[in-house]
């Protein structure tokens, strides 16, 4: 299967013709993907990164804060503070801030003398343990690294997107909004400069963008209304997709429904648990259906759906899965 | 096996607690609303609810206080006497102010810290502030000893852990150990200004700029004087969380991760003296039988029972399809059955509607309210 893949990768992009649409918003350079918690953020995160590798573009998965959010995809690969390449042209890299941290401060600091005497002291990780939002503004500094097509850190490779996979809701909000609280709390200097420049990254509708994860139900469909307001209004920043994630197949019509219930009352087990579990998911469907029709009336942005998938659990395949339905 | 109302017998104080998006402020409404239906006065804390949760309930109006649910909505949910619902929504922000104005020597103090812009900042957004306001809130309405049972929907946070730590953080934060390096021995406003400033600290102020180093040290001189008044509340706080009427009910999901992540929280909760009811994991596919044919045999058996073609094997894919979750689901739960060593696990099914009214929640009832034997009768009827 993944032999399979990799295959299909070489070939010129038009060859592979993907549904025939083109996804104009993998040609940003940086993506930001949210949602609420639990609808598949960084999976879906993972598929965007697969696909703009398919498209023909290097991509980078970024994911941060440390284990804690870990995916299991990145897990089972023991992704760290190191880009490592996953499969052709799909990269990955996990963001440690203390590691940022460290970088920051040897691109900033010319003199080794003045770095090591910094380090010694710790100065910086009191600091930083100190002030609120220095740890994601240092983040979304490493961030902005990986973006640029002019590397700082030596030997760095260009990438042609950046897809970053955010904490949740309200935790992705305030991580996207650090650099202006920081610009507020420290009016000059150099990590003013540095502020100012991440935040304009940010807004730059041209280059970055946002990507909201949903599931089709009542409460992520709200949290995603929500959630499109806050970034384009308080954080401002684009809102480029809405991605539907886990639509069930719709497999039966009105008229099967009616020929299915008639299951229920049978008294052979399996027919009857067939019927049970038929129904059941023909209920489930019509309510994915409405909440799928709600949230194309809620949000501006263009709503994508990516099917459920029957996998025990998702790892990298389901991943490539998703990656060639993303229309 | 046990009810949830067993699991909570003798309790002041359930928190319910797990990663976000397995269902927390449902499962913590649900038992809100089925313990007050049995004649308790019950008040459910919870930070941002669904909005249609929220309605449901009568909250749109509710500020940072306790507020009763119309008894007209809970009726017909056969609520017996002296069972009341009350619900409030947290505000963070508010109740950090409060704590604020509750500590400051002074009206000035008070001032001098909810106007320094380093305050504004954390005061909504710092790591574990709005975990910390959830108990403080929790602490002040048990203080107050009007409710039977209080029950805390813990603030969405990446990692169940991030609640049992937030007071701890807090008070860390507050006493600003870290920034003593820069303060000792004459006080970090002195070094700012420059005078004998340490070769170090001048490198950092290139670095950072004057400013945010001077704030900060305005900062934590404004709250120098209530430190000792938060780390005494912070103690009580945790204690509370510690009591023997308090106990800690997890919420998690089927999924592998889900059920890795309940598993490590609750070793969490076993290190830190804490007390475990139980866990609810909601959305659970029951097995609708324990040897489910394979699609050919399946589809065989169910093609005399319709006329459309290809409708048998449609219907057998779809049960195939459903046990291949449910045998995952199985499987997990019963690895959450073994690490909890015979603790309650309370499993609520994948049901065929959403949850985000009251109805929806008598019917989430019917299964946190009774023995595990029917609530297989029921998931698999």
């Amino acid at each position: 299967m993944d032999r399979q893949f990799s295959c299909l990768w070489c070939l010129p992009v038009r060859q592979i013709g993907l549904n025939g649409r083109i996804l104009d918003f993998l040609n940003k350079r940086v993506l930001f993907v949210t949602g609420k918690g639990g609808v598949g953020k960084s999976t879906v995160s993972i598929a965007l990164g697969i696909r703009a590798a398919m498209e023909g573009k290097r991509a980078i998965v970024v994911e941060v804060s440390s284990t804690e959010n870990a995916s299991r995809i990145f897990h089972q690969a023991d992704v760290g503070f190191k880009e490592v390449e996953m499969s052709n042209d799909f990269w990955a890299i996990s963001i440690d801030p203390e590691d940022s941290m460290r970088e920051y401060v040897l691109l900033q600091l010319k003199v080794k003398a003045m770095r090591d005497l910094l380090f010694r002291s710790r100065m910086f990780t009191y600091l930083a343990a100190a002030t609120p939002g220095l740890n994601e503004l240092v983040t979304i500094g490493k961030i902005w690294e990986l973006a640029q097509l002019d590397r700082k850190v030596k030997h760095g490779r260009k990438y042609d997107l950046v897809i970053v996979d955010l904490p949740a809701t309200g935790h992705g909000i305030s991580f996207l909004q650090s650099p202006r609280t920081f610009a507020n709390i420290a009016r000059m200097g150099p990590i003013h400069t540095q502020a100012k420049q991440l935040q304009a990254m940010i807004n730059d509708r041209e280059h970055s963008g946002t990507v909201i994860v949903s599931l089709p139900e009542e409460m992520p469909v709200n949290e995603t209304k929500n959630l499109e307001d806050q970034l384009s209004d308080d954080v401002d920043v684009a809102v480029d997709r809405v991605i539907m994630n886990g639509l069930y197949e719709e497999s039966f019509s009105g008229a099967d429904l009616k020929e299915i219930k008639r299951l229920g009352k049978n008294d052979d087990p399996e027919i009857h648990a067939a019927g049970k579990a038929a129904v059941s998911q023909c209920s489930r469907t019509a309510s994915q259906k409405e909440q799928l029709e709600r949230l194309e009336g809620l949000v501006k942005a263009p709503v994508t759906t990516l099917p459920f998938i029957f996998k025990p659990e998702i790892d990298l395949s389901c991943a490539r899965k998703l990656a060639e339905e993303i229309a | 096996m046990s009810s949830i109302e067993d699991v909570l017998e003798g309790n002041r104080i359930c928190i319910c607690a797990g990663s976000g998006g397995v269902g927390k402020t449902t499962s913590s409404a649900a038992i809100a609303l089925g313990m007050a239906a049995r004649g308790h006065k019950v008040c459910v804390l919870t930070i941002d609810p669904a909005k249609r949760l929220a309605d449901s309930l009568g909250l749109k109006e509710l500020g940072n206080e306790a507020t009763r649910v119309d008894p007209k909505l809970i009726a017909g949910h056969e609520v017996e006497d002296g069972g009341e619902l009350w619900a409030m929504m947290l505000d963070a922000k508010e109740t950090f102010d409060n704590l604020v104005a509750r500590h400051a020597e002074d009206e000035e103090a008070r001032d001098r810290v909810l106007g320094n812009r380093i305050y504004q900042q954390i005061s909504g957004a710092l790591a574990g502030s709005q975990e910390y306001m959830a108990m403080e809130k929790l602490f002040e309405l048990h203080s107050e000893g009007r409710f039977d049972l209080l029950v805390l929907d813990t603030p969405p946070s990446r990692n169940a852990l991030d609640f049992l730590d937030a007071p701890s953080r807090l008070t860390q934060f507050i006493e600003g150990k870290s920034l003593q390096v820069f303060i000792k021995p004459t006080g970090f406003a002195a070094k700012v200004a420059g005078r004998g400033a340490g070769v170090a600290l001048s490198v950092l102020k290139r670095l950072v700029g004057f400013d945010l180093l001077a704030d900060l040290s305005e900062f934590f001189t404004a709250f120098s004087g209530m430190i000792d008044g938060f780390q005494d509340r912070a103690h009580r706080v945790s204690a509370l969380l510690a009591d023997d009427e308090t106990c800690f009910v997890i919420v998690c999901g089927p999924q592998g991760d889900q059920v890795d992540e309940a598993v490590f929280f609750h070793s969490k909760l076993m290190e830190s003296g804490m007390n475990f009811g139980g866990a609810v994991v909601n959305r659970v596919r029951y097995r609708l039988g324990t040897r489910i044919p394979k699609i050919t045999a399946l589809t065989d058996k169910l093609e005399p029972e319709f006329e459309k073609e290809g409708l048998a094997k449609e219907v057998a894919r779809t049960l195939i399809e459903y046990d291949l979750l449910a045998q995952r689901d199985e499987k997990n739960i019963s690895r959450l059955r073994e690490d909890l060593a015979g603790e309650p696990v309370i499993r609520i099914p994948y049901l065929d509607t959403d949850v985000h009214d009251i109805a929806g929640l008598s019917v989430i009832n019917e299964y946190l309210f009774t023995d595990e034997e029917t609530r297989v009768e029921l998931a698999t009827k």
